[in-house]
């Protein structure tokens, strides 16, 4: 299954890294990145695998929000099939 | 991949905009239930519901987390009771409700509705004793929603039904009076009530419809209104193109939802209800989108035809966003549910007279109103008569719920939380339909009804 990772906050070091090494803890494999910066928000999106998560894919959510509130980010993992669905017919 | 701006918009939307799938109700026949002894009956049905509905509320929850958008209600409407009841021997069929109770307790479920029956033309063995017992039903449950069905378009409205409607309506709150009068926001008496509506409280599994299924109700006010406020400057048709857009893509989230549900559970997928359904929560709230139209405040001259554009602009977007249609889909305008029209009905802009023509351009009819708790039956039961007639007339659904506060008047207010929210007492005229309530028989139906 492919999910959604969005990062939205504010602009600082090591954001990607801290995201994607969260990312390869669990073997989730990420397999695009985009990423804007707009004034000081950062707003990055990372399209990934998440059919090999060692752990269950709700785990993985916790552990990507608990990440996120950490470093005053906001964190969402969600299945691509809700961004599909809405915006492509 | 997928566009940054439309992954932002989705988020935005769920985190700020409280877009969110109403409800995902799953339908299930009683019919194969009925049996003469009521206890057997019972045990069919408590067997039956909870067999088919264990794995709603996880699948459901499971969902959510996936999506990442919150569901905020499940619920289970079942074939009209009356009909099951027909086959007991017996008078005391509020042990069904109590069952219906028991199984809401057992799977988790919100609400379950199906204490109903549908006499639009005539009552038939079961449903004098449910109506009967109705009141009842509703003070000794906390899950169980009830409907009545009084007319339709094809056979008129059924006036004796509706003078036994105005009674029941005013003993439901009469036994609740020490919890907010919440009996009687647990009723609704409809005309052409829909067989597939996954709507509390008039949500019903009707007999055409397969053993067991799953509805789903979209909602997000809020998401409309949010597109509105940041297109500044649009002309009205400007404005129905923005609302049919949004509503498409609100709608394709139901549809989502309805579909993983159906093959999650192994039940085939009914229906999406288009609607627009309102919360007491502060951004969720279709009178503050007729106010963004441009109105000064809910129940302005001018929110006739605003809820006209809105209604009919939510039906064209979501239509091409579903597959199956079904329900009431529209706008809802429960007072009591929405921040907006609290605060329009409190300041007096927005009156039970306005609020009935605006049903007849809307999804539903008088909703979750509070009236004066010294309101005649003979007077709720004419409310129930002209919103009935407008439905009948228009060939289309109206509703009515409304809760005669018992022991409160003008000024005072009702709360019953959660979803249900709180409501200011409207004034009603009380000048008396009792003659014309008085004489019963059968309403005849309109023209339109020939249609064949």
């Amino acid at each position: 299954m492919r999910a959604v990772i969005t990062v939205i906050g504010k602009d600082m070091v090591g954001i990607l890294a801290k995201v994607s090494s969260c990312c390869a803890e669990y073997n989730v494999n990420v397999c695009e990145v985009t990423q804007s910066v707009l004034q000081d928000m950062f707003a990055m999106i990372m399209m990934s695998d998440v059919s090999n998560c060692s752990v269950s894919f709700d785990e993985f959510c916790e552990q990507m929000a608990t990440l996120g509130k950490e470093n005053n980010l906001s964190i969402h993992v969600m299945h691509e099939d809700i961004f599909n669905s809405m915006h492509r017919i | 991949m997928l566009n940054v701006g439309d992954i932002l918009e989705t988020i935005q939307m769920i985190d700020n905009e409280n877009l969110d799938i109403r409800t995902v109700t799953m339908g299930i026949s009683l019919l194969d239930c009925a049996d003469s002894d009521i206890d057997k009956a019972c045990e069919k049905v408590y067997e039956k519901i909870v067999r088919s509905a264990k794995d709603l509320v996880p699948v459901c929850e499971k969902i959510e987390r996936e999506l990442g958008i919150p569901i905020i209600n499940k619920r289970i409407s079942v074939t009209p009771i009356a009909m099951i009841a027909a086959a007991c021997q017996s008078s005391n069929i509020v042990k069904f409700a109590l069952t219906l109770e028991r199984v809401a307790q057992t799977v988790g479920v919100n609400f379950i509705g199906g204490y109903s029956a549908l006499v639009h033309k005539g009552f038939s063995s079961g449903d004098y004793a449910l109506i009967e017992s109705i009141p009842e039903a509703l003070a000794s449950t906390e899950h169980v929603c009830s409907s009545v069905n009084v007319g339709s378009t094809k056979v008129g409205i059924n006036m004796d039904a509706v003078a036994m409607m105005g009674k029941s309506i005013r003993k439901c709150s009469e036994l609740t009076a020490d919890r907010d009068c919440i009996g009687a926001a647990k009723l609704v008496v409809f005309c052409n009530a829909p067989e597939d509506n996954p709507f509390m409280a008039g949500a019903f599994h009707g007999v055409g419809e397969p053993d067991c299924v799953i509805n789903v109700g979209v909602s997000g006010p809020g998401v409309v209104r949010a597109a509105l406020a940041k297109s500044q400057g649009l002309d009205i048709t400007g404005v129905a193109e923005l609302v049919k857009r949004t509503a498409f893509k609100i709608t394709r989230m139901g549809q989502l939802v309805a579909q993983m549900a159906a093959e999650r559970l192994f039940v085939p997928f009914g229906i999406v209800d288009l609607s627009l359904a309102p919360t007491p929560a502060v951004g969720d709230s279709v009178a503050h989108i007729l106010e963004e139209m441009g109105l000064e405040q809910c129940g302005a001259c001018g929110t006739t035809a605003c809820l006209a554009l809105l209604n009919d602009a939510v039906k064209k977007g979501g239509v091409m966003a579903s597959s199956q249609v079904g329900g009431l889909s529209g706008a809802f305008i429960p007072v009591s549910e929405d921040a907006g029209m609290i605060d329009a009905a409190r300041n007096g802009t927005l009156c039970i007279e306005k609020l009935e023509a605006m049903t007849a351009v809307c999804s539903v009819g008088l909703d979750m109103i509070v009236i004066p708790g010294d309101t005649p039956a003979e007077v709720i039961s004419g409310i129930i008569a002209d919103e009935a007639a407008i439905g009948m007339v228009n060939s289309k659904t109206t509703a009515v719920r409304l809760i005669p506060a018992i022991g409160k008047k003008m000024g005072d207010e009702l709360n019953f939380g959660g979803l249900l929210g709180s409501g200011p007492v409207m004034k009603v005229n009380t000048s008396s339909p009792a003659k014309f309530i008085g004489r019963g028989g059968q309403l005849p139906a309109p023209m339109q009804a020939l249609k064949n």
